[in-house]
């Protein structure tokens, strides 16, 4: 089935959450839709289908400025606000949630970690570089047995005089097989978490790519193995030690997260609303009966709570006043809204709605990867719970 | 090479249109506007590639009110080095023109740019009146521009084919698809645009020589008549006598 086609998209804002933006975010946004629209609504449905990544997207994405909006021009972000990172990400995601990874991983499991722990000089080596898109990096934290729970990690480094010797495996690691360096969690000698840049190249150091994904087929996802890979002391952050370096990065993304998802639920649902006034049953079409009219409207419902949500934690983050808590919350509601948005989007488009005529089966598979990558729905469930009671239920 | 785009904000293209005060005005309750795109993508974005090759500056200008603001930091962010806006809310092209003349008149520029029409009113008038305010060559439709010393090339679209004109400068040139690209502009050029200056002058005073009466909306469109295969004869009937094209 012929997937090239024009990209309908509008927007839905119905309580005008767009008054509450600046200009310079409402620019933002119609830059990045306008982008996606031309680059990546064209070759979306066929890189999903062929488990393709568009890795020529990866300039492009640097070109329009999705890497590290919120991270100072000097180091190679773009020196705005955390509002704006949050538009950029959702019209990014309302093409497709692997290329908003594609720039997540970049600007803030990868840009930021180097930008906030890396000495002055590892800075200035990496970041214009990642920044421009001449580097393409990705972060390696989950192992095959320590997912949810990261701080059980094997992977670890040994002193050896002017180098730290790096052994282990990272697994499900995004860009992993195209990237130029990977910024790896290890334990040291002391069983502290520490922080590193390994480049590409370096011996020991494979990247192998997981084949078979059902779900972000557009964003290539690998392992990472190392085998005694001598890192150079420059290379380890300095003074960050412990779970609060990756769970930091992992907040900024997370943000991000919350922000993008509903892209993907506005995609479906625009696409579910103009299905429903088109398609004609019994007469009439399909958007006139009270049963799809429920489903519409509950959908615009949540994407409003949830836009109001993602706003609300901008200003917050703008204050630098938002808890890791916070963005758990928004995280994993916004997600799964639009998780279930995509679900019920699916039934109004009849059979229609499972090929690739339309994007709803994509952002639907893809959803089910971004509801449990950086954190699962259910580990967010538990931060709530240990926010609200004081009581942790992990262990 | 000092290069002048004058750009102008319509309403963005999927705008339900509608009229108020007995239909002699736009209904701007509800309409989301953009750059008008032969301004933008065109015009704008010729003088952006002319500037880069060979140097020299890009000065965008509009006529309007502090509403117009968004679009003009928007040329800014796609690249123009700054921007003026003459402070008045024009009623027509004439008096567009004749403020653009006006500040050209104390401020001189080898090319005028602008679009070859706006797609709201698409009267297309802009450019040529500011040509003869100010005594200098007009070329419209241009499709393509070079420029070489003190004179620019231009092939204009014409029905069925071309026509490549040479001309001198200072002179104003209209702006059609295929002079240039549409550039998306960038969060960099974002956040550039914020500390551009925008300068914002006072109108001269004009007074229009026509009014509008009113405007009416084409009607609507009417449903899709299916004809059997089999009958022909009704089919060229229909063609000419309810849709008279034959
Ligand atoms: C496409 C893709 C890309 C990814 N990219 C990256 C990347 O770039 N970098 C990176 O480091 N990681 C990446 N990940 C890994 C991702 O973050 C992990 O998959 C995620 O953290 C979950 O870990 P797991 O898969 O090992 O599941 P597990 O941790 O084994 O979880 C399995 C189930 O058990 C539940 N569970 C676990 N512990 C508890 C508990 N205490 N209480 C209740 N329930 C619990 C979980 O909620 C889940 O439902 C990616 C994953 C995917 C699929």
């Amino acid at each position: 089935m012929s997937s090239v086609k024009t990209d309908r998209f509008q927007f839905h804002d119905h309580y005008l959450v767009e008054d509450l933006l600046s200009d310079d975010h409402r620019m933002a946004r119609e830059a990045v839709r306008e982008w996606v629209k031309q680059e990546v609504s064209p070759i979306i449905e066929e890189c999903s289908e062929k488990a393709e990544c568009p890795k020529h997207l990866f300039k492009g994405l640097a070109e329009i400025g999705a890497y590290g909006p919120s991270i100072p021009v000097k180091y190679g972000g773009g020196g705005m606000d955390e509002i704006a990172y949050g538009v950029i990400m959702q019209e990014l995601e309302r093409g497709d949630s692997g290329i908003r990874s594609m720039a997540s991983v970049q600007g803030s499991l990868v840009m930021y970690p180097i930008y906030k722990y890396a000495s002055e000089e590892q800075k200035m080596k990496y970041l214009p570089k990642l920044g421009s898109g001449e580097f393409i990096g990705c972060f390696g934290l989950t192992e095959p047995d320590h997912g949810s729970n990261p701080s059980g990690m094997v992977t670890n480094i040994k002193d050896d005089g002017d180098a730290y010797i790096l052994n282990g495996a990272k697994m499900w690691i995004t860009n992993s097989p195209v990237a130029d360096l990977a910024v790896v969690w290890a334990k040291d000698e002391e069983g502290k978490i520490r922080g590193m840049v390994v480049e590409a190249g370096s011996k020991g150091f494979t990247a192998p790519e997981i084949h078979g994904k059902l779900s972000l087929r557009a964003s290539i996802t690998g392992e990472l193995v190392f085998e005694d890979v001598r890192v150079p002391k420059e290379n380890v952050f300095p003074e960050i030690k412990g779970l609060r370096g990756p769970l930091s990065c992992l907040s900024k993304a997370r943000y991000g997260i919350a922000w993008g998802a509903i892209g993907a639920a506005l995609d479906c649902y625009d696409s579910a609303l103009r299905y429903s006034l088109e398609r004609e049953q019994f007469g009439r079409p399909i958007g006139g009966f009270q049963l799809t009219q429920k489903k519409l409207a509950e959908m615009i419902t949540e994407i409003t709570k949830a836009q109001l949500l993602a706003w609300r934690l901008g200003s917050l983050a703008n204050d630098g006043k938002a808890t890791p808590a916070q963005i758990s919350m928004a995280k994993r509601n916004n997600v799964n809204m639009a998780l279930e948005i995509a679900r019920e989007a699916r039934q109004i488009h009849g059979g229609m709605g499972i090929t690739n005529e339309y994007p709803i089966m994509r952002h639907m598979m893809n959803l089910e990867t971004v509801l449990t990558y950086e954190g699962t729905h259910d580990i967010h469930l538990l931060i709530t719970g240990m926010e609200v009671t004081g009581l942790n239920a992990f262990k | 090479m000092k290069y002048l785009v004058c750009i102008s904000r319509t309403p963005e293209t999927t705008a339900k249109i509608a009229f108020t005060d007995g239909n002699t005005q736009f209904d701007k309750n509800g309409v989301q506007y953009i750059l008008n795109p032969y301004d933008e993508w065109y015009a704008l974005v010729r003088a952006l590639e002319l500037k880069e090759a060979g140097g020299g500056t890009v000065t965008v200008i509009n006529v309007g009110t502090a509403e117009n603001d968004a679009v003009i930091r928007k040329a800014l962010a796609i690249g123009a080095d700054d921007a003026v806006r003459i402070d008045t809310d024009p009623k027509s092209a004439m008096n567009v023109a004749k403020q653009i003349s006006e500040y050209v008149k104390s401020n001189p520029h080898d090319i005028i740019l602008c679009g070859k029409e706006t797609i709201d009113y698409n009267s297309g008038e802009v450019g040529g009146m500011i040509a003869e305010f100010l005594d200098i060559p007009f070329v419209s439709y241009g499709e393509h521009l070079d420029i070489e010393g003190s004179s620019a090339t231009v092939k204009r679209d014409i029905e069925g084919g071309s026509q490549t004109v040479k001309v001198n400068l200072p002179a104003v040139i209209s702006a059609a698809k295929g002079m240039a690209e549409q550039r998306i502009p960038n969060m960099r050029g974002i956040m550039m645009a914020k500390r551009k200056p925008l300068n914002i002058v006072p109108a001269v005073p004009f007074e229009d020589a026509a009014t509008v009466i009113g405007y009416t909306l084409p009607e609507g469109k009417s449903a899709v008549k299916m004809i059997d295969p089999e009958n022909m004869d009704e089919l060229v009937r229909l063609l000419q006598e309810e849709a008279k094209v034959l």
